[in-house]
């Protein structure tokens, strides 16, 4: 029982320390520089094709149902845009993005972590004399924060013009209203915000997907939990932080 | 030199290691047999603190692994060189980038001294063609192989061989037990060898450390080993010798039926 109230707090501290030691070593960066590289591809320009897809889609259908939702009344077409583009920047071109990566970067790094500490790679790492921490940690990590941000603003400007082609050729609204509309009530704090978010999001993603993967015991079996507990947990975590950061600062 | 002592490990209910205690001298080589799960390779994690005992103490060059910073166990590390019971190459590397991969962080060298010294430690262990190839493309003992590649790719002070020869054909076996001899011969290598090849053992070591029931058991010379009165050990050898090359210490299996 008492385990299981302290282990929380136990997680807390255990990724704490990892952090700690993970930024430890910041001023070797240059040596884990290539690995740095490496994951800014990985975690950044792969991501771009499926976060594209995603926000596309959901700018459009955002699109037609606040089209939808706004038939009836006697409003100007263009407050469509003054509806989606906020909307965009604010959440969805951001929590989309997170939910996405959390499956395909997060799972990806705990699944490649927890193979290299059943594998004893870890170990291996350790041994040679390095930091095994900030080796695959930091770069990692790094490159989530630095990334997530330019995936967020793609995720906005796709969305957006994915609002734009739908409500042009679906005849919903022609380019310029939906312009109109967006420039309208456009508050520069709004994409400032959705910054905000991606870089939380970013660092919510990478860490918690390293630290399950780094602590992973037991095999493959082991590595599959540890998988599947990374892309659930920082879902869970997006959710979270994306609440907070709404009361916070809005 | 590397000095135990009292050392205590468990995990969970399973005591692993008991009050083990022993030293490991400058230039000698030093064979850990035992049954297995008997804890030789937790043993051989705690020589270079990727574990940390319950009780007791590890020193290496008489400084304790469990008082020193993490950045200076680091440096204590970078005199070691490590062969890993399952080999723990990186696969998304080629075996050559493997063997590289100590030098390119540890060693003042160019691009083409690295090169070169890669060639020479993957011919030292009879694969100088495998270089471009993956883990995963090879066999087990060939993983093995350029595990041991990396390992003393250094040149380190202390070698630790985690079974180097399990899993090999015996005229392999016997290119790494020769290899490994005359590193520690001719480069002056501290080595401890985890293996339960007595064949090796008798070859290569100068003295052996006999883990049984999670206690040091038995620990002497090679030559010592076959005059030992002790049962327990005289069982291991024996048990042993059934397996490798020796034939007349077969027990008759088949025996006619009177
Ligand atoms: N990380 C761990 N967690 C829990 N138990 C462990 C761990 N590592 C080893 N053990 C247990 O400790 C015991 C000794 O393991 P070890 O790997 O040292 O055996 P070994 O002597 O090297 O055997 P083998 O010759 O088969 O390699 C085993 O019972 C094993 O189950
Ligand atoms: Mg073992």
């Amino acid at each position: 029982m008492l385990d299981r109230l302290l282990s929380p707090v136990q997680t807390l501290g255990k990724f704490a320390l990892l952090l700690a030691r993970a930024f430890s070593s910041i001023d070797e960066i240059g040596t884990y520089w290539k690995n740095f590289i490496d994951q800014m591809v990985r975690i950044g320009i792969d991501s771009i094709p499926i976060v594209a897809l995603s926000s596309a889609f959901s700018g459009a259908v955002l699109t037609v149902q606040t089209a939808y939702q706004l038939e009836t009344s006697f409003i100007p077409n263009s407050i469509i845009g003054s509806i989606v583009v906020p909307s965009m920047m604010l959440e969805l071109a951001a929590v989309i993005t997170g939910f996405i990566l959390a499956g395909r970067v997060g799972a990806r790094i705990a699944a490649e972590l927890g193979t290299m500490r059943v594998s004893e790679q870890i170990d291996a790492l350790e041994a040679m004399g390095l930091n095994s921490i900030s080796y695959l940690i930091l770069p990692r990590v790094l490159a989530g924060v630095i990334m997530f941000p330019v995936l967020y603003v793609a995720a906005c400007l796709i969305g957006i013009s994915g609002g734009v082609a739908i409500g042009h050729f679906g005849g919903f609204l022609s380019a310029q209203e939906f312009l109109d509309g967006a420039r309208q009530f456009f508050k520069p704090f709004d994409p400032f915000f959705g910054l905000i978010k991606s870089v939380t999001f970013g660092f919510i993603i990478t860490a918690v997907a390293c630290y399950k993967g780094y602590f992973t015991t037991g095999g493959a079996e082991g590595v599959g939990d540890a998988t599947t507990e990374a892309a659930v947990q920082s879902c869970v975590f997006i959710l979270i932080a994306d609440l907070i950061l709404a009361m916070l600062l809005l | 030199m590397i000095q135990v002592d009292g050392l205590y490990k468990s995990f969970g209910d399973l005591d692993v290691l008991r009050d083990v205690s022993f030293e490991i001298r400058d230039g000698e080589t030093l064979a850990i047999i035992g049954r297995s799960g008997s804890g030789k390779s937790v043993l051989m994690k705690h020589l270079i603190g990727l574990l940390q005992p319950d009780r007791g103490r590890v020193s290496v060059d008489g400084v304790d692994l469990g008082t020193v910073s993490y950045e200076e166990l680091r440096q204590i590390r970078t005199r070691f060189g490590v062969l890993f019971q399952g080999g723990a190459l990186f696969d998304s590397m080629t075996s050559a980038e493997n063997v590289a991969f100590p030098l390119t962080y540890f060693a003042d060298m160019t691009g083409e001294e690295v090169q070169n010294r890669v060639d020479e430690c993957l011919h030292l262990v009879n694969l100088a063609d495998v270089g471009p190839k993956k883990p995963s493309e090879l066999s087990g003992g060939m993983r093995k192989r350029v595990a041991l590649a990396r390992a003393i790719a250094l040149e380190p002070r202390y070698i630790l061989y985690d079974e180097p020869t399990s899993g090999l054909d015996p005229e392999t076996s016997n290119t790494i037990d020769e290899l490994i001899r005359t590193l520690a011969q001719e480069m002056n290598v501290t080595s401890v060898v985890v293996t339960h090849d007595m064949h090796s053992v008798l070859t290569i070591a100068d003295r052996a450390a006999f883990l049984h029931d999670s206690r040091l058991h038995w620990m002497g010379t090679v030559e010592e080993i076959h005059q030992s009165p002790d049962p327990v050990l005289d069982a291991f050898v024996k048990a042993n010798e059934y397996h490798v090359g020796n034939p007349s210490a077969i027990p008759s299996a088949r025996s006619t039926p009177e």
